[in-house]
């Protein structure tokens, strides 16, 4: 039955030939294209948003997943169970000893974790898709502006992406812990918090636009365990900078992992009652991150694809 | 954000071709890849001249430099020598103003695979500077005329081959584009699909669309192309029509016998192939035997009666008549294999 029913289909199908009047029309009643680059750069982006809210459920599911359930064994399983983190008293100083609870250390911590992972989520998974097999990245290229143009709108997508999902993530790092645990936030500064995602948004995305430009698509695996895993693990995001003064030379060497400026960066305007580093370092770190990585993601990414 | 310049031209009706009047040059074009193994020629300087509304081929096997040529064309290939323009601006000069004014369909299915068919085509209308509203009404257009109306919701992913070639063909065209080029536009199709595929270019051009087109079958160029060039290994041997290049290089109708062994020296002398009337040039090496010939009558007998002589059976024969495949032969010596 389903064969009978498709079969005429089938022959619709392969013998389409347009009229020679309507192709005519076609030519004709072309519409005369204005390109400007504010218009193709808006038309890219809007793109990134059909796609955005397309996948929005399975996007951000697979994201918040991660923090979601590491509140709530550390904020909420363990301190029932008895076994809460504390930050020792002689860490950093500024925090008394057991007046901190693990949550408050978690909440930047988790949401820079958010913008680095959404980061590389948003643009470098899509484009090693897109310079591997097909390399559908020619569609887009072909669209009239610069190349470099491209990779700006595709490291500005990606930051919009982890922006979002940064936000998403504070109230779910805010709002899941046990009775008594919850975290000590209080916004310094509105301007400068959202300065600060805005900064480590682009800084993660640029990043992701550098590895997918560099990494080889065969190779993806080997992002968690090269980037993903120790940025996460050595970025202060389970324990503020401060307190690693006691292994001083993981102290500094971890100076060379972005992360760090992101988590110690909310830290400061979250959770002031914790010692972080001092602003002038983040922003530097943040802005200078991102404007290294912005130069090299998108000199690659030229360079990929005019070969 | 710095706008860029609305630069005049691509006005109602006519091609932008400048000075030069084609709608297409090259000039001594050259693209040569930097590798670990030393430097690798892709093009070596070649010279082409494609006027307003013409359909040309450009026809040669794999890694022939056709993609590459396509691509400093398109701009997404910088060629390392020489200069080619397009619309009569300088694709290197000025990559933007020349993506204006080309419709290019890839090789490759690159297709939006996130997004449905008819967004593909209001997507690509908006990077062209049309407003949401023109998007949708030449999206709408385009899905009609190359019979993807009923497909306008499907993942662009779910598309038959044909399907998603028409697809790129449509998309290609939301801004009528001065030069439509398709690389390959039908390798890997089944053969019905194909002409079809034809039945469609061969509409456009008939509306006055100057496209360019590669390709590897040598029917293809033949079928549609009013002219061609053809290529190998990064240069182009010949161009013309079809009609001039049987007339010139590949005039001849080429005979190749093979014989189960190797052939003696004096075989073609014992044969008088050389003497005959018609006869250009005769090939012996190793166990076969070639002759270019305006006369083919009787060659074949020959070769197969001067063979037994020498005590040779023949493997296999073939005659091939003046076609582009004679033309390829002619030039380069070798027999065309895909």
């Amino acid at each position: 039955m389903t064969t009978t029913a498709a079969a005429p289909a089938q022959v619709a199908e392969s013998a389409v030939v347009p009229s020679a009047s309507d192709v005519a029309a076609l030519i004709a009643e072309a519409p005369v294209p204005r390109p400007t680059l504010l218009r193709t750069f808006s038309a890219m982006m809007a793109r990134e948003f059909r796609v955005l809210r397309r996948n929005a459920v399975s996007t951000f599911t697979r994201a918040v997943m991660q923090p979601l359930l590491f509140v709530f064994v550390f904020a909420y399983v363990f301190p029932k169970i008895g076994g809460g983190f504390r930050l020792g008293g002689t860490a950093g100083g500024a925090a008394a000893a057991g007046s901190v609870t693990f949550s408050t250390i978690l909440v930047p911590g988790l949401m820079a974790s958010m913008l680095l992972m959404q980061g590389i989520m948003a643009v470098t998974f899509p484009l090693v898709m897109e310079f591997s097999w097909q390399r559908t990245i020619e569609d887009r290229a072909l669209a009239p502006v610069p190349i470099r143009v491209l990779a700006i709108q595709k490291i500005t997508a990606g930051a919009v992406q982890a922006f979002l999902g940064a936000c998403i993530v504070f109230p779910i790092v805010l709002l899941v812990h046990a009775p008594g645990q919850g975290p000590h936030v209080h916004v310094t500064s509105w301007p400068l918090l959202i300065f600060i995602l805005a900064a480590a948004s682009l800084l993660t995305s640029a990043l992701g636009l550098l590895l997918g430009t560099v990494m080889d698509p065969r190779k993806m695996q080997m992002l968690f365990a090269v980037i993903l895993l120790p940025a996460t693990m050595l970025g202060c995001v389970y324990y503020p900078w401060a307190a690693l003064h006691n292994i001083r030379w993981l102290q500094l060497l971890i100076l060379i992992n972005p992360m760090v400026y992101m988590s110690e960066g909310l830290r400061a305007v979250l959770t002031p009652v914790l010692p972080h580093m001092p602003m002038w370092a983040v922003l530097l770190a943040l802005v200078g991150g991102t404007a290294v990585f912005g130069y090299l993601g998108t000199r690659t990414f030229t360079r990929r694809v005019l070969n | 954000m710095r706008m860029h310049r609305d630069t005049a031209g691509h006005q109602d009706g006519d091609v932008m071709t400048g000075p030069s009047g084609y709608a297409l040059r090259t000039e001594d074009l050259r693209k040569t890849y930097k590798s670990s193994r030393g430097d690798v020629p892709a093009v070596r300087g070649i010279d082409l001249g494609v006027g307003p509304g013409e359909f040309f081929g450009l026809l040669g096997p794999n890694g022939a430099g056709k993609s590459t040529t396509i691509g400093m064309l398109t701009t997404l290939v910088l060629p390392t020598g020489g200069r080619a323009w397009v619309a009569g601006l300088d694709v290197v000069a000025d990559p933007v103003g020349v993506k204006r004014r080309i419709g290019v369909v890839t090789q490759n299915n690159t297709l939006d695979m996130q997004l449905t068919v008819a967004e593909n085509l209001e997507f690509r209308s908006r990077f062209f500077g049309l407003s949401l509203r023109e998007a949708s009404r030449r999206a709408d257009q385009l899905l009609e005329v190359f019979g993807l109306a009923d497909r306008s919701k499907a993942m662009s992913t779910d598309l038959s081959g044909g399907q998603a070639k028409r697809l790129l063909i449509a998309r290609a065209l939301v801004h009528r584009p001065d030069v439509l080029f398709l690389d390959e536009p039908t390798a890997g199709l089944d053969p019905q699909t194909r002409v079809n595929l034809w039945d469609i270019l061969r509409v456009l051009h008939a509306q006055g669309q100057t496209i360019l087109l590669t390709t590897h079958y040598m029917e293809e160029a033949e079928a549609l192309c009013e002219r061609i060039a053809v290529m190998d290994h990064g240069e182009v041997l010949a161009s013309g029509t079809v009609n001039e290049l049987k007339d010139g290089a590949g005039a001849e109708t080429v005979i190749t016998v093979r014989y189960e062994d190797a052939i003696p020296a004096d075989l073609t002398a014992r044969a008088g192939l050389a003497e005959r009337r018609g006869v250009r040039k005769v090939e012996a090496d190793g166990d076969y035997v070639r002759v270019f010939t305006r006369e083919p009558d009787g060659v074949l007998g020959e070769l197969v009666t001067a063979g037994s002589a020498a005590g040779l059976t023949v493997r296999d024969a073939t005659q091939l008549k003046p076609s582009l495949e004679t033309v390829f032969l002619s030039l380069t010596g070798r027999e065309y294999r895909d």
